[in-house]
């Protein structure tokens, strides 16, 4: 073990029933080092880290903490806590309802901080003004952002003297701006010698800030390189295990749609007005369309679907299917005119978690057709035989529990349960948040896919790239207003910039 | 199919494991426990006595809230603690239709079909109460149902003014009793058709993925277009039937009605047989027969307890050991542990196999 080597894991096996999840995986972390940790879902990262904090028991290999020359027993977080290794989620894991010091120092109370709050609240504003964190210790949690509130993790982490710190996909729920502040506070604790492992899906932010890429593939290890040795595109290859040619086909075939002006719409909305926050709207899709809302997070994207879909309740303007005045009051009218809506939020609005891959993907289905004509169990096995093999969707069985899937496996399902009801219009919002670049792309080809067979899509997406990848026309958002439509020759990511930076430019 | 099968039979196990130390400890305790005598009632038919005969005569009534409190638990993650005063509640309607306004008729002066009829649906009405309380309000079922749980027993003895109506005729025993010629206990047909109809109900309806989906994730259920509201109070509602027909067979059974002692706590023993099911009381997935068969092995420990001459007002105290038991088993933790436990042993006796 080298002398600037806080964590080493050697040859770790990891099997659950069926799978090997990990197969003789090496990983090595330095002090003041970022280490971008990389793979598709499913490649075992995730599962490398519950190793690390002791959520999971390896079944074999070592791992040594602190240059200590025996190997470290991580039987329990709190164990990997104890030697220093700390997580902060992707979902925030704090206490919402508690003070901002009160999360940081919750659960180890000593005599620094615990005599009184007012101690305590001192001794929390002492860390964020150290670490430069805007937000003061008597705050109520639930008031900061997500990403102050990550950064709060960070803090406790990092006052719980922790040498080598887990960020797992912390920047997917973040906008720009706040993945810049974290990245601060990421280059700060790097200068005081804290290793960090940054497991993450946005290419562009581990070339911004990791000095080391680790790369995994169907649990193994691919290998570990420096970031000025591995330029993105091999990056994504190595990921991927296939040369890019997928990659940049999709690119050159984007934009199929070739509508005319005359076509009736099949979904328009005039002065639709939501309950959420925005501002009336005016919105149409076409047969074989694909568009897009984009926007900064916040900017009412998700709304203005939602509203489209009756998950939020809405209360003025027409809407018009396939020409004829309707009305959208709940989710199962707008399942009716043949619309589908895959949520941002999978785990929340998405997933039904205990519920069967099976089950999960007949739900939408075996609702529209009614609850006095339930499939019999060969149906419902047909359909999710054929979505499981259609998709490419990685689960032991049909009866696996959806929960236990990776995030993008579990994506999938969410899509088939869609793409089963047949739908004309189908909306996607964030579909390809947090999942792998191969699963990325196969959403990217089967959305443009659907579109040439008729399909008409709207497509949402934090990347913007890949909207203009797949959109033919781009609704732009500010602030819960439609600001601006791009199409054609507009669709240009200055474009896009300059339509949401706006007159406040 | 096969992983189907596996885990329905894993969820049966934790009853049968129950039922299999209750019937082991009685065995050992004394034998005669199981001694079953065939004897004539005071009309002459054949009947079937002992405490097993008692087991599946009272097991019954909790079988059939098993059922309704299942459904309530899956798709609340809570419990329904009115049932007992519901129960007196149907009784006494039943009670007050048979009966007129006399207190001891000669006659009857309805049909007990009417009679057991508007009993569902006031028990339907009481359940809507309490389902509109959760689901529309969305106050949490065991302090919703508290306020049935407090005023029900009025409510069921106001119905009666207060009296205690007699019915004489000996017809009205039967659903309680025996039916003249066959020596096992009604009940027991009752719960029979019960479950029946409950499988039949499951299998021709969205019922059960419905339930276990707004159960497991309400804002999901939503946005495939189920209405979660109705299906909870759907839920409590069906409870209401199960009750009236337990008050059926309760008020059969003494031809009058106790309104502060009748299916005093009964709720308590439903909850248990859930639970004892293997279910989780939080909500989500349920194993139907699985609670069935708790409820069986609740009134089993019950009984045992009588028998071991454990004073009724002791009962409770046992039955919360059981609870005890019950719960630290269902704990993520323990269950974990368990399950790790199990994967430890799995291995070797599959390499046990395979070496031989």
């Amino acid at each position: 073990m080298k002398e600037n080597t806080i964590l080493e894991m050697k040859n770790i096996h990891k099997r659950f029933p069926g799978v090997k999840a990990l197969q003789g995986v090496d990983f090595s972390l330095n002090k003041g080092e970022i280490h971008a940790l990389m793979g598709e879902n499913g490649a075992g990262k995730s599962t490398l880290i519950k190793v690390l904090t002791g959520v999971y028991e390896k079944n074999e290999g070592e791992i040594y903490v602190n240059g200590i020359e025996k190997p470290a027993v991580i039987r329990s977080p709190q164990e990997a806590q104890a030697l220093g290794i700390s997580t902060v989620y992707q979902e925030i894991t704090l206490c919402q309802n508690l003070s901002v010091a009160e999360n940081m120092f919750i659960g180890r109370l000593n005599h620094n901080n615990g005599r009184s709050w007012k101690k305590m609240n001192e001794a929390a504003d002492k860390i964020l003004k150290n670490l430069g964190i805007p937000a003061r210790a008597t705050q109520q949690l639930s008031t900061c952002s997500i990403a102050i509130q990550q950064m709060v993790a960070i803090a406790r982490a990092v006052d719980m003297d922790c040498k080598v710190l887990i960020l797992d996909e912390p920047t997917s729920s973040l906008d720009e701006g706040e993945v810049e502040k974290l990245f601060t506070l990421m280059r700060d604790l790097k200068k005081r010698g804290v290793g960090i492992i940054f497991v993450t899906h946005f290419l562009e932010q581990v070339y911004e800030v990791c000095d080391k890429i680790t790369v995994l593939r169907d649990g193994k290890l691919v290998g570990e390189y420096e970031i000025k040795d591995l330029p993105r595109v091999q990056l994504v290859s190595k990921m991927l295990g296939k040369e890019l040619d997928d990659v940049s086909e999709i690119k050159d075939s984007s934009l199929a749609y070739k509508g005319t002006d005359t076509d009736v719409p099949v979904y328009e909305a005039k002065g639709l007005t939501g309950t959420t926050g925005i501002k009336p709207f005016d919105f149409e899709i076409k047969k074989g369309e694909v568009n897009g809302f984009t926007g900064l997070l916040g900017s009412g994207r998700s709304e203005c679907v939602r509203a489209i879909f009756g998950a939020d309740r809405t209360v003025g303007g027409t809407v018009k299917i396939d020409g004829k005045e309707t009305k959208i009051n709940r989710p199962i009218d707008a399942m009716k005119h043949g619309i589908a809506y895959l949520p941002e939020d999978r785990k929340g609005d998405g997933i039904v978690g205990d519920l069967s891959v099976r089950d999960n993907i007949i739900l939408a289905l075996q609702v529209k057709k009614g609850f006095f004509k339930p499939f019999t169990k060969a149906e419902a096995n047909k359909f999710a035989d054929e979505y499981i093999k259609l998709l490419n969707i990685k689960t032991a069985s049909a009866d696996t529990p959806i929960k236990s899937l990776s995030g993008g496996n579990q994506q999938k399902v969410i899509l088939g349960r869609w793409l089963l009801t047949h739908p004309e219009y189908l909306i996607l919002d964030e579909p390809t948040r947090g999942i792998d670049v191969g699963t990325k792309i196969e959403i990217q080809k089967l959305v443009l896919k659907l579109a040439s067979e008729g399909m008409s899509i709207t497509f949402i997406s934090s990347e913007t790239d890949e909207m203009l990848r797949t959109c033919s026309r781009l609704i732009v958002m500010r602030d819960g207003k439609v600001v601006g439509e791009l199409k054609d020759d507009e669709l240009t990511q200055n474009m896009i910039m300059s339509t949401i930076a706006g007159g406040e430019a | 199919m096969k992983l189907r099968k596996m885990t329905f039979n894993k969820q049966l196990l934790i009853p049968l494991i129950a039922l299999l130390a209750l019937a082991i400890f009685n065995l050992l305790a004394d034998p005669s426990f199981y001694k079953i005598t065939l004897g004539y009632n005071s009309a002459g038919n054949p009947v079937l006595s002992g405490y097993l005969i008692t087991i599946l005569d009272y097991g019954s009534e909790l079988a059939i809230l098993a059922i309704g409190m299942t459904l309530v638990t899956a798709a609340t993650g809570g419990q329904d603690i009115s049932v007992g005063a519901a129960i007196a509640i149907a009784g006494s309607v039943i009670l007050r239709v048979l009966c007129g306004t006399e207190t001891s008729p000669a006659h009857m002066k309805a049909p007990v079909i009417v009679a057991f009829l508007i009993a569902v649906v006031v028990a339907m009405l009481f359940g809507a109460f309490n389902g509109t309380l959760v689901s529309v309000f969305n106050i949490p079922p065991m302090v919703a149902t508290l306020i049935l749980y407090t005023a029900g027993r009025s409510i069921a003895a106001w119905i009666n003014n207060n009296q205690l109506p007699i019915v004489n005729e000996k017809s009205f025993h039967v659903y309680g009793g025996f039916i003249p010629g066959i020596p096992i206990p009604t009940p027991f047909f009752i719960a029979v058709i019960c479950a029946g109809l409950t499988a039949l109900m499951l299998k021709f309806t969205t019922l059960g993925l419905y339930t276990q989906a707004v159960g497991i994730n309400e804002k999901s259920s939503r946005l495939n277009g189920i209405n979660p509201t109705f299906i909870k109070f759907l839920t409590f509602v069906i409870l209401g039937v199960c009750v009236a027909v337990a008050a059926l067979i309760k008020v059969s059974r003494l031809s009058t009605i106790n309104y502060s002692v009748i299916a005093k706590d009964i709720e308590m023993d439903a909850i248990l047989a859930v639970a004892l099911g293997g279910n989780a009381l939080s909500g989500g997935k349920f194993n139907m027969p699985a609670s069935i068969l708790g409820a069986y092995v609740i009134q089993f420990l019950t009984t045992t307890l009588y028998k071991c001459n454990v004073s009724s007002a002791a009962l409770s105290a046992y039955k919360a050991v059981v609870v005890i038991v019950l719960v630290v088993l269902s704990a993520p933790t323990v269950k974990d542990k368990l399950s790790k436990f199990w994967n430890k042993v799995k291995p070797a006796t599959s390499k046990e196999k395979e070496a031989a």
